[in-house]
């Protein structure tokens, strides 16, 4: 079975995000980047199904510039077979990152995709049940289990509600919540190997693919400030305060 | 002329209270709205290709932002071809939205240049709108054959629901373990609150995952939000941020929790809990 793992490079989730004075987007120079906290997820539950030989072949891709060869890099010193790399300046709606990924799943024969619920920095949660659509595609969303068994999957979902079991038809999508798995740290013998290791890189436009522009952003503020608030000394202090809301 | 089309959820034929923070934000881009109501268990699969069958002609399709809506929302989207914006917090006009970014630590404000767009509504930046909407319960019969619903582990509980109530107390690592956490649950009941947890709480096993508060758990925005033993990471601001009255207790005087509270005690827990029940 090939798995094909979509992965993002985001604004490290310890960095303080803060917001360009013009309002024109957040402040990204000489800025820690990573591979997307989800995305690490994913790609530690397709090593795993590797490892117990329900995978075989493990394809990494982007979409983004040159820059984000080093999340593929960090990807293949994890363990992937393959990494691409779709090159494109823009910043993409998640219509389009669904077509182009519609194409790379079928270039790579994937059986399944497992990908990060959400992207930290958007935080739109979309992508994955979008490609799942455009495929016609089982999903199973904010996953905290999976077990393949032959051609169906059985899926653990964190929802509202509490954890919801649902049973899948293979080819499917998952997308991962935080309790899946704790993923690894790459070995350094492993990123050396990784240094040297192939990038296939494809520029989005080569692929003729459509990509919707029907978003525009117009600015980008910083949330409203709170205000100042108090120090209080003791509990019977924090019950007077609280008198009224309790 | 806006044509605005609600998916609301419904849990064995309940009404989930979401539905009412979307009317509210529908009632913002005109009146002409309709509610369509889809069993938890039906699988997004399903939901997604009867809703695309009938979606023609809406403006504005909504759900909430919960795991509900952010289950079938997006795959109406990539069936559609039709925009999605998730977690509006703000309608300016019918194209133009406001939403959080980076764990809420940006806004943005965007205009959509399509005829149709998906909205998936945070509950807590729209008020419930006290009409009982007319809901038409859809009955899907089409079985795409793709996925099926197994079970659901429900965690029941008679404390008020963490999404609405009126007062939260979450805990964090620093409350150790499970059987610390009963002393939250016991002022809980006291005060008739909601528990939440951070993640790290979670994680070790203190409570159920559906006591998360966070950028990825639930967004909460009580009158008052009691943090307990949380250090205060922007993750977990992201879910809280927006409540009213924050008061933070913290043996850290350093913790970042205290810089969004406006009550902050720095204190041994241990020692706190206790007194608060008591004194309640
Ligand atoms: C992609 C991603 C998504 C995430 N999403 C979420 C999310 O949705 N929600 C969330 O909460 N987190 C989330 N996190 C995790 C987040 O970054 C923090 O790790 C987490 O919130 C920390 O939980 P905590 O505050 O309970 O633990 P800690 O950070 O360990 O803090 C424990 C606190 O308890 C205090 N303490 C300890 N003992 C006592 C005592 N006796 N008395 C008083 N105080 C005491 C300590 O001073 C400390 O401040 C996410 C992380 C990532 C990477």
């Amino acid at each position: 079975m090939n798995i094909l793992i979509p992965i993002k490079r985001v604004i490290d989730y310890k960095v303080p995000v803060r917001v360009k004075p013009d309002h024109s987007g957040v402040v990204t120079e000489n800025i820690k980047m990573s591979m997307n906290p989800f995305d690490e997820i994913a790609l530690e539950e397709a090593i795993r199904l590797k490892e117990k030989g329900i995978a075989s072949q493990l394809t990494a891709v982007t979409i983004g510039t040159q820059a984000c060869q080093d999340i593929l890099r960090h990807a293949y010193a994890l363990g992937v077979d393959q990494a691409m790399l779709l090159e494109t300046d823009k910043s993409l709606e998640p219509l389009a990152i669904g077509n182009i990924l519609k194409a790379i799943a079928d270039k790579t024969d994937a059986q399944l995709i497992i990908m990060g619920k959400q992207a930290i920095d958007d935080d739109n949660n979309q992508a994955g049940q979008i490609l799942a659509a455009k495929l016609g595609w089982a999903q199973a969303c904010f996953a905290s289990e999976v077990n393949i068994e032959g051609d169906s999957a059985t899926v653990v979902r964190e929802v509202d509600g509490g954890l919801e079991t649902l049973k899948l038809q293979l080819p499917a999508v998952i997308t991962t919540d935080l309790r899946l798995n704790e993923p690894r740290l790459a070995k350094l013998p492993d990123i050396m190997k990784a240094k040297s290791k192939t990038i296939e890189i494809i520029p989005v436009s080569d692929l003729g693919i459509d990509l919707p522009e029907q978003i525009e952003i117009l600015e980008t503020t910083p949330p409203k400030p709170r205000a100042k608030g108090q120090m209080v000394g003791s509990v019977d202090e924090l019950l007077e305060k609280l008198r009224d809301l309790m | 002329m806006s044509k605005i089309l609600i998916i609301a959820e419904h849990v064995n034929g309940q009404r989930q209270p979401a539905v009412y923070h979307c009317v509210m934000a529908a009632k913002q881009l005109g009146d002409d709205i309709k509610v369509l109501a889809v069993e938890a268990n039906v699988t997004a699969e399903n939901a997604a290709a009867y809703i695309a069958k009938l979606a023609n002609g809406y403006t504005h399709i909504l759900a909430p932002a919960n795991t509900f809506g952010k289950n079938i929302l997006p795959r109406l989207s990539g069936l559609l071809d039709a925009p999605m914006l998730s977690d509006i917090t703000e309608i300016h006009d019918a194209a133009t939205f406001s939403r959080p970014i980076y764990a809420g630590n940006a806004f943005t404000k965007v205009k959509i240049k399509s005829k149709q767009v998906l909205l998936t509504i945070r509950p807590t930046a729209f008020e419930a709108d006290k009409t009982e909407p007319e809901v038409e319960k859809i009955q899907i019969t089409e079985d795409l054959g793709l996925s099926k619903f197994v079970k659901l582990e429900a965690h029941t509980s008679d404390r008020p629901d963490l999404t609405t109530a009126d007062i939260v107390i979450s805990g964090g690592r620093g409350l150790q373990s499970k059987e610390n956490f009963a002393m939250l649950e016991r002022i809980a009941d006291k005060l008739n609150a909601a528990v939440g947890a951070s993640r790290a709480a979670v994680d070790a096993g203190f409570v159920p995952n559906d006591y998360q508060v966070g950028q990825t758990g639930k967004i909460v925005a009580p009158k008052l939000y009691i943090a307990v033993g949380i250090s205060g990471a922007i993750q977990h601001l992201a879910g809280m941020k927006d409540s009213k009255t924050i008061v933070a207790i913290n043996k850290d005087p350093d913790a970042p929790i205290f810089e969004i509270a406006d009550y902050s005690l720095v204190a041994d827990l241990f020692k706190v809990l206790p007194e608060l029940e008591e004194k309640l």
